[in-house]
This record gives C-alpha cells, sequence and structure tokens, in this order.
C-alpha cells in the first residue's frame, strides 16, 4: 500500500515539469504556432531562474524564501517568454517557417541555459546552487496539516505548491479556452486565421500574446526541474538537466488532444511511466527498458491520435502557418 | 438628412506584384438598394470590394462611406463603419458552433453566454426569414446553410452596408430564391447592397442598378430596369458577344460507356450511388443535373476510378466502332486514363483536385504527360507549349506560363484545367461545374469547346447546375435526386419546371 502511495506520489512530482511543458504548448499551438523550442525555453526558464534566486542570496544578509521563490518564478517567466519572443518575431511578423525557428529556438535555449549556467558557476567558484532557504521554498509542502491525514492526505495535500500551481493553469486555461471570448477568438486564430481576422480580431496580437504567455509556463517546467529534480539534488544547475522534458511535452499536447485539462492526466501517465522503475523493479528486464516507456508511449499515441479521426481532437487547423492578410 | 449615398469610391487604384487590379475606379452605391457588381473573371470586383472590407488597403483613392471619408485598416474598420462582407469562400471556423461564429471578435461584456446569444441569432432570423440552428457546427452545415451563418454574422454586428461575392455560385435554383428575397427585405429596411454575381439572369431579377467593370477599370452603371443581358454583356467584355448556344444535332451517336448498376457507399457507410443506369453516346452531350450533393462527384470519381464502387457495378467502355467492350470497374484511374476516359472534374476548390497550386503552367500540363520523356528524364517542351496554347486560345489571364496557377483569379484556374484535358483528345470527356465561377464571356467559350469535342465524336458528360444552360446545351439529361436516377429526359424538349421537380421529387417523397 504505502508502496503505491509512494509511486503515485513520485509520478506527480515527476509529472509535473510535463504538465508546465505541455500546457504552455498548448496555449501556444492554440494560436496557430507550433513552437518546436519547448526544450529550449525550458532550459532558458531554469537557468534564469536559479541564477534570479542566486544573485538574490548573494546580495541580501538573510535571504527570505518567498521572496527568493518569487525571484525564480518571475525570471524563469519572463526568461522563457522573451524566447517565445524572438521565435514570434520571426515567424508571426517575418512570417518565416515555424517548425526552422522551432528548432534553432531548442538549440539556442540549450546553448544559453549551459552557457550561463557555466559562466555564472565559474565566476563566483564552483557550481550555480541556491540555498537550503529557496530549496525548502520549492520542495516543501504547501499543506503541511492537511498532509497528515493519512493515505488521502499523503495523497492529494503533501506536495509541494509548483504542482498545485500547475493544476491551477491547467483548470484556468481550460475556462479561459471553452469559457470566454477572449479564449473563443484564441482559438479561432488557431483554426481559421483568415476568418479570425475578418471577424474582427487582431489576429497578430493574439499570436504573440498566446506564444509568449505559453512560452513562460514552460518556462515554469523548466524551472521546476531545476529546483525540485526528483532525485532529492534540487536547487544546483546541472549541465543539460532539461533532457528531452521539452520534446515529451510537445508529444503530450497531442496525447491530450489540445485539452489543458486532460493534460493533466496525460503529464500523470508520463510521470507515472518516467519514475515506474523505481518502484516496480523486476529482475529479468534491464532497467533501461524502463526509460524507454515513456517515448514508446508518445510514439503509440501519435499513431492512435492520428488514427482515430475525431473533430474536435484535430489540431487547430492553421496550426504551423503563418498568416498574411493580402495574401491571394 | 441622411446622405444618399453609402458608399463613394474615388480614384480607387490597387496593384499586386504591378499587375493593376483596379485602376482609378469610381463608383457610388446608395442606401435602400440591390447593386449587382458585374464583370469579367480577374476584372478587379473581388479586389475592390475586398478593400471596403479591410482585406485589402488601397494603393490610391479616397472612400467616402456615409459622406465621410474613411480610413479602412483592418476588417474591424469595416464593421465599425457598418460595412459587412460575406467571401466566396466563407470565412467561417469549422468546428465552432454557428453561435460562437457569429460573436467571434466582438467586444461584448462578460462571459460567452450561449444562451443569449442564440436568442438574438433567432431574433434576427426571424426578422429576415432565414432558418438556422445556431448550436450546429459548420462542419456538419450545407454551403447554404454557412452562407446564412456569414450573413447573420454581418447582421448580429450591426452591417449596414452588406457586400456578397458570388452568393450564389453554390447555390441551387430555391436557395437562390430564398437569398434573393433576403436580400430585397434587407433593401426595404433602407440598407446597402452589393451583389458580386455572373449570372445576367440574378442581375437582372435582383439588382436595382449594375455597376460594370472590365480589367480593372470602372465602365459604367446602369438601371436595372433599362439594361438587358445583351447590353451588359458588351459592356462587360467590350464587344458583341453572342449569347446563344450552339446544339449541334448528332451525327451518328454510338454508345461509348454504358454503365450498369453503380453503386458506391461513403467511409460512413451510407448509400451514395444507387444502382445508376445510363449510357453516354459518342458525338451527343449527356447532362447530369441534381441539387449539389445528389452523388455527381462520386458518379463521376466512380467511373475514373478514383472513387470506389461495389463490385456489382459495371461500366462498359466502347473504345471504337466494333462494338468491343472493356470493363472499366476494377481498373485504376491511370489504366483508365490511357484507354482515353477523361475526368476534367473541376472540385469545390478548384485547386484540390485538378491542378497543384504552387506549380506553374507548363508544370500543371506536365501532370498529365510526364510520363512521355526518355529516359527518365521530362520532357517540358511539349507541355510548355500547350500551355502557351491553352493561353491563348482559351485567353487565360496570366503574366505567363511560368506563374504559379495559385495566383491566378479563378476562372482562369479553370480554364488552365478544362484546356488541358479537352488537349488529352479523350474519347469520352466528363467535367463537372465547367463554368463554376466563370464570366459569361468564359463559360460561352467552354460551351463551343464543348460542342466541338462533341462534333468529334466525343461522348461527352457535362454535371451542370444552371438548368438554362442544361437544357440549351445537353442532348439528354439525366436527373440525380438522392444517388438515384429520377429519370433522363431529352434535352430538346423537358422543361425547367420538369427537371426541377424530378431534381427534389424525392426530399418532397421524405418530408411527407
Amino acid at each position: 500500500m504505502t508502496d503505491i502511495t509512494n509511486f503515485l506520489i513520485a509520478a506527480v512530482l515527476a509529472a509535473c515539469p510535463l504538465l508546465l511543458g505541455t500546457l504552455g504548448e498548448t496555449l501556444t499551438e492554440k494560436s496557430g504556432n507550433l513552437n518546436l523550442g519547448v526544450e529550449g525555453m525550458m532550459f532558458m526558464g531554469g537557468i534564469a531562474g536559479i541564477a534570479g534566486s542566486f544573485y538574490y542570496e548573494r546580495s541580501v544578509a538573510e535571504p527570505v524564501a518567498w521572496i527568493s521563490v518569487a525571484i525564480a518564478l518571475v525570471c524563469a517567466f519572463l526568461c522563457a517568454a522573451f524566447g517565445a519572443f524572438i521565435y514570434s518575431v520571426i515567424t508571426i511578423t517575418l512570417r518565416a517557417n515555424q517548425n526552422v525557428t522551432g528548432l534553432a529556438l531548442t538549440i539556442f535555449g540549450a546553448g544559453f541555459g549551459n552557457f550561463f549556467g557555466e559562466y555564472i558557476g565559474n565566476s563566483t567558484g564552483g557550481y550555480v546552487a541556491v540555498s537550503q532557504i529557496t530549496k525548502s521554498g520549492f520542495n516543501d509542502p504547501l499543506f503541511p496539516n492537511l498532509a497528515k491525514i493519512p493515505v488521502i492526505g499523503k495523497l492529494m495535500f503533501s506536495y509541494n505548491f509548483m504542482i498545485y500551481l500547475g493544476i491551477a493553469i491547467a483548470i484556468f486555461m481550460w475556462y479561459f479556452l471553452a469559457y470566454t471570448r477572449k479564449g473563443l477568438n484564441l482559438r479561432a486564430v488557431g483554426e481559421q486565421h483568415g476568418a479570425a481576422d475578418a471577424a474582427g480580431i487582431n489576429v497578430a496580437l493574439y499570436k504573440y500574446i498566446a506564444t509568449c504567455v505559453g512560452g513562460g509556463i514552460t518556462g515554469l517546467g523548466g524551472l521546476y526541474i531545476v529546483m525540485n529534480s526528483s532525485n532529492g539534488v534540487g536547487g544546483v544547475w546541472v549541465h543539460g538537466c532539461i533532457g528531452g522534458y521539452g520534446w515529451l511535452s510537445v508529444a503530450l499536447v497531442i496525447f491530450a488532444t489540445w485539452h489543458p485539462a486532460r493534460a493533466i492526466l496525460c503529464a500523470l501517465a508520463f510521470g507515472a511511466l518516467s519514475v515506474m522503475r523505481f518502484y516496480f523493479p523486476t529482475s529479468f528486464i534491464p532497467i533501461s527498458i524502463y526509460e524507454i516507456f515513456p517515448y514508446l508511449a508518445t510514439v503509440i499515441v501519435l499513431v492512435t491520435v492520428s488514427l482515430r479521426k475525431r473533430r474536435a481532437n484535430q489540431p487547430p487547423a492553421s496550426l504551423g502557418l503563418a498568416y498574411f492578410r493580402e495574401e491571394r | 438628412m441622411n446622405p444618399v449615398n453609402a458608399i463613394e469610391l474615388c480614384d480607387i487604384t490597387k496593384s499586386f506584384n504591378d499587375v493593376p487590379a483596379n485602376n482609378r475606379v469610381c463608383m457610388n452605391v446608395r442606401w435602400g438598394e440591390i447593386l449587382s457588381l458585374l464583370g469579367e473573371n480577374g476584372s478587379g470586383k473581388t479586389t475592390l470590394m475586398n478593400i471596403l472590407a479591410g482585406i485589402y488597403y488601397p494603393d490610391d483613392g479616397t472612400v467616402l462611406i456615409n459622406g465621410e471619408e474613411a480610413n479602412i485598416l483592418s476588417p474591424k474598420d469595416a464593421f465599425d463603419l457598418g460595412i459587412g462582407m460575406i467571401h466566396q469562400h466563407f470565412k467561417l471556423v469549422d468546428n465552432m458552433t454557428a453561435a460562437e461564429n457569429i460573436v467571434l471578435g466582438l467586444k461584448e461584456k462578460g462571459r460567452l453566454d450561449r444562451k443569449s446569444i442564440s436568442a438574438k441569432v433567432k431574433e434576427i432570423s426571424e426578422k429576415y426569414g432565414f432558418n438556422i440552428n445556431p448550436e450546429r457546427k459548420i462542419y456538419d452545415m450545407s454551403v447554404s446553410e454557412k452562407q446564412t451563418v456569414e450573413i447573420i454574422k454581418v447582421l448580429y454586428r450591426g452591417a449596414k452596408i452588406l457586400i456578397l461575392d458570388e452568393p450564389t455560385a453554390v447555390l441551387t435554383a430555391q436557395e437562390t430564391d430564398k437569398l434573393f428575397t433576403v436580400l430585397k427585405n434587407m433593401r426595404d429596411d433602407g440598407k446597402a447592397v452589393v451583389i458580386i454575381t455572373h449570372k445576367l439572369q440574378e442581375v437582372l431579377a435582383v439588382s436595382d442598378r449594375v455597376a460594370v467593370l472590365r480589367k480593372g477599370e470602372y465602365i459604367g452603371t446602369v438601371d436595372t430596369k433599362d439594361a438587358t443581358a445583351q447590353m451588359l454583356t458588351e459592356m462587360m467584355v467590350g464587344r458583341k458577344v453572342s449569347l446563344n448556344i450552339d446544339r449541334p444535332t448528332p451525327v451518328n451517336p454510338i454508345p461509348r460507356l454504358v454503365a450498369k448498376g453503380i453503386t458506391c457507399f461513403n467511409e460512413e457507410g451510407y448509400k451514395i450511388l444507387d444502382n445508376i443506369d445510363f449510357t453516354a453516346n459518342g458525338g451527343e452531350i449527356l447532362g447530369i443535373a441534381g441539387i449539389s450533393g445528389s452523388g455527381q462527384k462520386e458518379l463521376l470519381e466512380g467511373i475514373a476510378g478514383l472513387y470506389p464502387v461495389t463490385s456489382e457495378s459495371s461500366v462498359l467502355y466502347y473504345p471504337d466502332d466494333t462494338g468491343k467492350a472493356t470493363e472499366l470497374v476494377g481498373k485504376r484511374p491511370m489504366q483508365i486514363r490511357k484507354l482515353g476516359v477523361a475526368l476534367s472534374f473541376v472540385p469545390e476548390d478548384r485547386l484540390g483536385m485538378g491542378l497543384v497550386g504552387n506549380m506553374d503552367l507548363a508544370d500543371n500540363m506536365m501532370l498529365r504527360s510526364y510520363l512521355k520523356g526518355k529516359l527518365g528524364f521530362t520532357d517540358r517542351k511539349q507541355p510548355k507549349k500547350l500551355a502557351e496554347d491553352v493561353i491563348d486560345k482559351l485567353n487565360v489571364v496570366t503574366p505567363g506560363v511560368s506563374t504559379p496557377v495559385r495566383k491566378l483569379s479563378g476562372g482562369n484556374v479553370q480554364k488552365v484545367l478544362v484546356g488541358r484535358e479537352i488537349a488529352a483528345a479523350p474519347k469520352v470527356l466528363m467535367t463537372a461545374y465547367a463554368v463554376r465561377g466563370l464570366d459569361i464571356n468564359t463559360s460561352y467559350t467552354i460551351y463551343s469547346l464543348l460542342n466541338e469535342q462533341k462534333k468529334a465524336g466525343v461522348a461527352v458528360i457535362f454535371v451542370g447546375e444552371d438548368l438554362d444552360v442544361l437544357l440549351e446545351l445537353c442532348d439528354k439529361i439525366l436527373v440525380l435526386c438522392g444517388g438515384k436516377v429520377s429519370g433522363i429526359v431529352d434535352g430538346r424538349t423537358a422543361t425547367k419546371e420538369e427537371i426541377g421537380l424530378m431534381m427534389t421529387g424525392h426530399k418532397e417523397e421524405e418530408k411527407r
């Protein structure tokens, strides 16, 4: 019983960066922008967040946990959003190919993160690591009292605030897309940008905002990987730490069929797959097989989603296309 | 006192890549009138109206709306001025409901209250006599329903000036009548209505005044009551054009294509075609009439081997006069084509099946002849020459043979497609909606091309939507209704009413 509880908790913890990445990319794709730079934006968010906390801690005598956390969140969001902004300028204003630009952003972001990770570490002696204060700010349970309830409390309330933040963003985004006028407009931009334009919607503005905010949210996912790494060594910049989570997020968007609330379950499933090996070791298959599972699941999901042609589950119709009003 | 003119255009000029689409156009539209905007394909009608709708921005000239100078930078500005345009290719989001499409982009307060939106949509529908379910998704709707949604959309925004770009191109006769009633209601309501169309009968039936454009220039405006079809055509084309379709008597017709029991099902398992029998004779034009979506597309594609038909279906093809027949069902499209059965299918979106939009004219000609080269290399000379011939013979307006087809206007695209199919010298020529969206001059060119083929002994199958044309052009008319043959009539003796009843008869039975 405890094994299963522990497994589920670990799954939730591992799912969080995937959820944030998926939500950010869902918002981006709803505007018709296929930003393949999630991995890069996660790197940018991760390094900017930890650097923010790191310099804050160094500049004050007694760092306060919540200020340090807030600085990390803001830095991570803004830096990743800046990456998305570069992408937006290139694809929306200059109408360049989205796939190429996204891939370039991934390469750029990874280099950006690793370069500053090394640079800041070297110039301050050793490596970039935040103190226990910031680490607990990120990792301590948000509801310590409720968490004491047996089983349920542990399963529901023992998590750090990032988990609840992710779920809150998911629910808010679902509500926004389904029930607000702005959400409706955004979906129209992604579906048929020509129709949206003819209906008087500022297509470029919607694309910019959705892409930048979406990028910022994926950046929070990168921050989570840096601050809350499930191996217990959070709060340190590790070279190449994002390690494919961004790409998994891109696939998860399809798995969740562009639905933010569904993204919670999908991310959880992938989180579970990625931590399975620690909880269900078997003697007859090598442990590295487990590491394949998330990627295998991605492939299966992509195939099934494209086979099952339900109208409501299709990608936004204008996904990947640049819009130019006067084009004939 | 309100100004008389809803719209005044002065010296409007707009060029695309140095090709002028509008050249110093001056015209006006009054409140409380329906104005028809008439012109050949590529004469700049749509461009001019798109300028009013905020899609294009003019290079030069001024626009006055209700007497005041207006600077229309975006569709939103157009809405704010009370201008609503119903585009030829509907600007609707397919997987949203009608109601969602209608309120799209509006700056109304509060959350999306679907109930009150539906109520307001119903109110507008009742006022003008529409019938629409606001909760239906656009992709479930027929073309005429989609058009209704577009019209309600602009009315919901309080449009006082309505622009409709070829609204009747995709409608049946009944739907067109309904639309015209609605437009007249709006005119009587004091709104200004501009309608772009090619069909002269419609122009004469519905409008108060007619403005004519030719090659981007404004020719003039006449009162409809003083206008005749002949005179409007001359204004449009710039010279005299005969408006009679020639129908030579078939010489020695022999069966070319004998279809027996063609049946097919669509992906959902619906029966699309039910036991279709007919004979197409060489030297005759067989018309196919029917409400759009009655199975015309599947019938032609079935014969061409592009749509799966049941194994019981049979299409016998007689390539020569010896009476030897070949079975087409079960053959691959390429084999069928090689036998001399050409399908010049003109799909709803012209660039869908026949041509590749991003390729130039010569390359599109090559789609039919790319196998003819030597040693694995393609022969580019023949297609290029063919492209030049087609441009010459059919007066295709294009900067040259190396222009991508997608840059041509719709009618010119169609000419390229039909021209190529005829050039292949087929024994059986199937065309669907060959003149859809074409102006009158080009339409008549196409009719005479078909007649030439007929005289050369080709069996022509002509799927059409304009009953007047079918009755003037075809020797026999097969009427489809809900995937069944409701009759084959003689084109010389049949009447419009008779065919109209056969087209709809089935549906009325269902209602009872």
